[in-house]
Formats: C-alpha cells, structure tokens, sequence
C-alpha cells in the first residue's frame, strides 16, 4: 500500500482559504446561538443552513454515512456525535466539528464551546486542548517531519496530565476529507513524512481529561472516553506554505 | 472530522523473511511487510506461513507492520 500525499498549487489553497472561510463563518455562528435548553439537531439545523446560505456543500453529511451537517459531542463524547433530541446544559462542554465544500475542496474545523458557566476543571481542558492546537500549528513548517507536530499535541496535552486521544487521527485534506498523510496526535517528533509546500492538513487533538482510552457507541459513530469523563476538541485546516503554516479555516 | 487510525489489522502469513520478518496478506488484500513484537520473540512464539496473526500498522508508513499475535 502506497500513501499519496497530493500536494495543492497556491490556486487550490485560496479555494481551500474559501472553504475554510465557511466552517470558521459557520462556528462562529454556533459561538453565539448555543444557548442551555438548544437540542443539537436545532444546531445543525443552523449550521446546515449557513453553510448553503455562503454557497458551499456540507461536507459531512453523508461522509461514509454520517446522517447530519455537523458532529455534536457533548462532555465525555470525544467526537463524531450525531445531533438529536439532546439538549445541550448549563456546565456542558460541546465540541462542534463542521465540513464544507467549495468548489470540490474541502474546509474542515472544530471547536469546544462551554454552555454557560463551566468548572474549572473542563475549562482548563479547553484551554490546552487548544494551545496543543495552536503549538502544533506551528510545527507545520516545510522541512520538518510530520511526527513533529503529533509530538507537539502530546506534550502540551500530556504535560497537564491530560489523556491524547490515539485511536483517532488528523489527516490530509483537499479533494477528499480524508487523505493521506495520517496526523496523529502523538508519537516521537523524528516520525512521519517530510513537510513541504503545498500539503494540507487537518490537525486536531482530542483531548481527554481522564484516560486516553475511547470507545464507539452502538450507532456505529459517536465516540466516548472510556472512563466518562469529559473531552475537548479543536481542529484547524493548516496549509504548509513557504512561509510558514498558514491557517485556512478562519473568517 | 477525526479519522479512525488504521492501526491493528488481521492477517495470514505467506512467507517467512529473515530476522523474524515476515510477509502477511491482510484481510483486505494488501501485502505487507511484518516484524515480530520483542515480546513474541522472548516467548519463542513461532510463526509458520499460514498463520492468522494480528499485527500493528504504523500510520506513518502502511505498508510495514509489526506482529501481535498469533492466532493458534
């Protein structure tokens, strides 16, 4: 088996840029709706129709079968919940992952968001689940290995005793959601293919307060911490330019 | 929207290699080329070609795996 890394010329990123504009556009709009008492289908409702409203396709519905507009998970659920009839709380923690289409490429983000007041312990969490982001970003630079960024999210994470979630991954974007190369979200920096210009990636640490351990729940997607407790959830679409990283998915 | 990690995999041995290397056909088709864990190598675990194993891919480079276990 063969992993193609599809480099993107400077044209597809701006489409990417475009792409990335309307997840960024979409989670900002979540940041200020979700309010206690707001069920999560209500949220990819909204999603779903600020997504089109910018032109662009929802990139997840559909995907290998997931049936909405965004993924839901709520405190102990790590990622890919379905939205439903659950009403999201005062003191909840939501991560909110969503996906468009512009043009046949993709933009792919995610964000936590606490409802309400929240303890401090979930609001750490948030907070260095977001700087391990943030730190890897910056390990997205040409000429470095790809290990170098997974290790980046497992120091930040691991350094606040905070479990890096394993069995799921970052991963390449441009035509496809997924492709090559696998980001994960640890391992040794000397692992993993070169950076260079013109790769795209998704990085996106999973961070759990409590074991890295997950589990799948019978509907075949949502994922949750093995011990309960909660996880947090941010993810970015990184281009790797000669200047350095560059971040599609924002407004 | 996270990726679930291509990591444990099944498969059937098809060639013993030297060094406790093997060649194994995973369950989806594709040849790959498998060392044994250090653990299974100081248990003196055998492995012969026809063997259903587990193995571990690295996500780095799909094509090399390690050997977990061997099914009996």
């Amino acid at each position: 088996m063969r992993t193609v890394i599809r480099l993107k010329t400077k044209d597809e990123i701006e489409i990417m840029r475009r792409a990335g504009a309307v997840v960024a556009g979409a989670l900002d709009m979540v940041g200020r709706e979700i309010k206690p008492g707001m069920t999560t289908a209500r949220l990819d409702t909204l999603v779903e129709e600020y997504i089109r409203s910018q032109g662009a396709v929802p990139a997840f519905k559909g995907y290998q079968g997931f049936p909405a507009s965004a993924c839901i998970s709520i405190d102990e659920e790590v990622v890919h919940g379905i939205p439903g009839g659950r009403q999201v709380k005062e003191g909840e923690i939501v991560s909110v992952d969503v996906g468009s289409i512009v043009e046949g490429f993709h933009g792919d983000s995610a964000r936590t968001y606490a409802v309400g007041e929240v303890s401090q312990a979930k609001r750490r969490l948030m907070e260095y689940t977001l700087k391990a982001l943030l730190a890897a970003i910056d390990k997205a630079r040409k000429g470095n290995k790809l290990g170098q960024i997974s290790a980046t999210v497992q120091r930040v994470a691991e350094e606040q005793g905070y479990g890096v979630v394993r069995r799921l991954v970052g991963h390449g974007i441009g035509r496809e959601l997924w492709e090559e190369p696998q980001v994960p979200n640890f391992g040794s920096p000397s692992d993993g293919p070169l950076l260079q210009s013109g790769m795209v990636v998704a990085i996106e640490p999973m961070v759990n307060l409590g074991t890295y351990e997950v589990k799948t729940l019978p509907d075949g997607w949502t994922v949750v911490t093995a011990d309960g407790q909660p996880s947090a959830h941010y993810e970015h679409t990184v281009a790797i330019t000669d200047n350095g990283p560059d971040i599609l998915s924002v407004a | 929207m996270a990726k679930e990690e291509t990591i444990t995999v099944e498969g059937e041995v098809v060639e013993p290699l030297p060094n406790a290397m093997f060649r194994v056909k995973l369950d989806n088709g594709h040849i790959v080329l498998a060392h044994i864990s250090g653990k299974m190598r100081m248990h003196f675990i055998k492995i012969l070609p026809g063997d259903k194993v587990t193995l571990e891919l690295s996500p780095y480079d799909l094509s090399r795996g390690r050997i977990t276990y061997r099914y009996k």
